[in-house]
């Protein structure tokens, strides 16, 4: 590891963290009635496939697990290149859901607003929820995250970066500084 | 990695990495058209004309609903209700055109080499629909892509692409994709209907139809385009279903998976059978569907990319 860089996460840190968020979810859903959860790629889905296996495991039933992929509907086509696409793989109707939207790091706010654009164009859930690992400020849109693993101050210059293992397993969270 | 050309004007100047991209984007862009609301924001904003000299049902349409899938505003110009029946030369047309600030132009023309003329001489993206006998590198990469679907891979697989092959814009587009995909082609029409000299760009050429069809993995029906050189290079069209019209006693050489694609329009009963058109190995309509997904993939990455190697 760089000497510009620090843990603020490791494995077990982010594992009680997912744990944690797992039993918000539930206790604010009163359950497991009606949930779905979807992560955003990349990083995102891999965490709600964890948070999906905690709540099995809490509440015995399993919810339905989605991914999503936002490039389609960024604000930045052009001054960033066609980056790449990935699949959006909802396989269960949205309409009346109650939807936890997942992603690693939340910044701007600007994939958060992307993806709820893109999931109102797939249906009409009863609400939409978001949880993050990390809450590192700097909003530049009105939005806030209902589950929060770990709000971590940072500068605009700074980068987090979440490092998964090749089993796409999350291994720690880093501070980089520039 | 991310797209780096300006244009689109035909499979020979595209990478097996550049292909490769454009089938991925094209397969996560599928999942859009099967949604009920058939739409994403992303080229909101963007202009896009088809500019067509040369009629077209199945291009133009797919180009135009992938467009509007992506939200950009598309308009079409034919040849023939334009100002190009009262003379004006292309590069008018296309200064004209460009006077309006398009994004992107997608054009199809009977002369070969239209759209790279094009290319040079306005600012905006060119996407080759067709242009004469040369390339038609959109649906060269939907037929990668249908193919890709149904065997899994591409590589090491033989395809035999049958009918006027001097003629076909598609068999040449073809031949380069498959070629970098690690494809076999195998080339197969009555000697009026093969350019001398093809081998030396990777075909193996065949005469007779049973040896190309003969343990291939794909076979791709060209249309024998009865306006034009139909009357001049074949005896009877008779004769031409006879000896090279795809038919159930053929197909049965081929191996037991074997796919058959053509790109449209059929002309059933002269290249191939209604019972092989309508059957079980028949992609036909699967290539049509993909169609819209390859060209949404080719408008986004044109309009979204770096350009820094146009």
């Amino acid at each position: 590891m760089a000497s510009n860089e620090t843990v603020i996460l490791d494995s077990a840190g982010i594992g009680r963290a997912l744990t944690r968020i797992a039993h918000e979810i539930l206790e604010r859903n009163k359950g497991t009635e009606g949930l779905v959860l979807i992560g955003i790629r990349s990083g995102g889905d891999h965490l709600a496939r964890i948070l999906g296996q905690r709540i099995t495991q809490i509440e015995g039933e399993k919810i339905p697990l989605g991914t999503i992929d936002i490039t389609m509907y960024r604000d930045d086509l052009g001054s960033r290149g066609s980056l790449p696409l990935g699949k959006t793989e909802i396989p269960f109707p949205l309409d009346g859901r109650k939807v936890v939207l997942i992603d690693d790091v939340l910044f701007t706010g600007r994939t958060i607003r992307a993806a709820m654009d893109a999931l109102v164009d797939i249906g009409r859930p009863k609400n939409i929820q978001l949880a993050t690992l990390i809450d590192r400020g700097h909003r530049e849109l009105p939005i806030r995250a209902d589950y929060v693993g770990r709000n971590v101050p940072t500068s605009r210059e700074e980068k987090i970066l979440v490092e998964f293992a090749a089993d796409n397993n999350p291994v720690e969270v880093r501070l980089v500084k520039p | 990695m991310s797209f780096r050309h300006k244009h689109i004007l035909g499979t020979e100047q595209l990478s097996r990495e550049d292909i490769e991209l454009i089938l991925d984007t094209a397969e996560s862009l599928r999942e859009i058209n099967s949604r009920e609301i058939k739409k994403v924001p992303t080229l909101r904003g963007k202009t896009i004309v088809n500019l067509f000299y040369e009629a077209s049902t199945r291009t133009r349409t797919s180009f135009e609903i992938a467009g509007k899938r992506l939200s950009a505003d598309t308009i079409n110009m034919t040849a023939s209700t334009s100002s190009v029946t009262k003379g004006e030369t292309l590069e008018d047309t296309a200064k004209n055109i460009q006077a309006m600030k398009p994004d992107i132009i997608v054009m199809r023309h009977s002369a070969s080499g239209a759209p790279h003329y094009l290319a040079q001489r306005v600012d905006c993206s060119i996407i080759n629909a067709g242009d004469g006998a040369h390339e038609h590198p959109s649906q060269a990469l939907l037929d990668l892509l249908t193919i890709r679907q149904r065997k899994g891979r591409l590589e090491g697989l033989t395809v035999a692409i049958v009918g006027d092959i001097t003629h076909s814009r598609v068999a040449r587009s073809d031949l380069y994709a498959m070629t970098k995909m690690g494809m076999k082609v195998r080339f197969c029409g009555p000697g009026t209907m093969v350019p001398p000299g093809i081998e030396r760009l990777g075909a193996e050429v065949f005469t007779d139809m049973d040896d190309a069809v003969r343990d291939a993995d794909v076979v791709m029906m060209l249309r024998i385009q009865l306006e034009r050189q139909g009357k001049t290079l074949l005896p009877t069209l008779r004769e031409y279903a006879r000896l090279y019209g795809l038919n159930p006693a053929r197909l049965a050489l081929a191996k037991s998976d074997v796919i058959v694609m053509h790109p449209g329009p059929l002309n059933r009963g002269v290249e191939i059978s209604s019972y092989v058109a309508n059957g079980s190995r028949s992609v036909i309509l699967n290539q049509v569907e993909n169609g819209v997904a390859v060209r949404m993939a080719l408008l986004y990455l044109v309009a979204g990319g770096d350009h820094s190697e146009a």
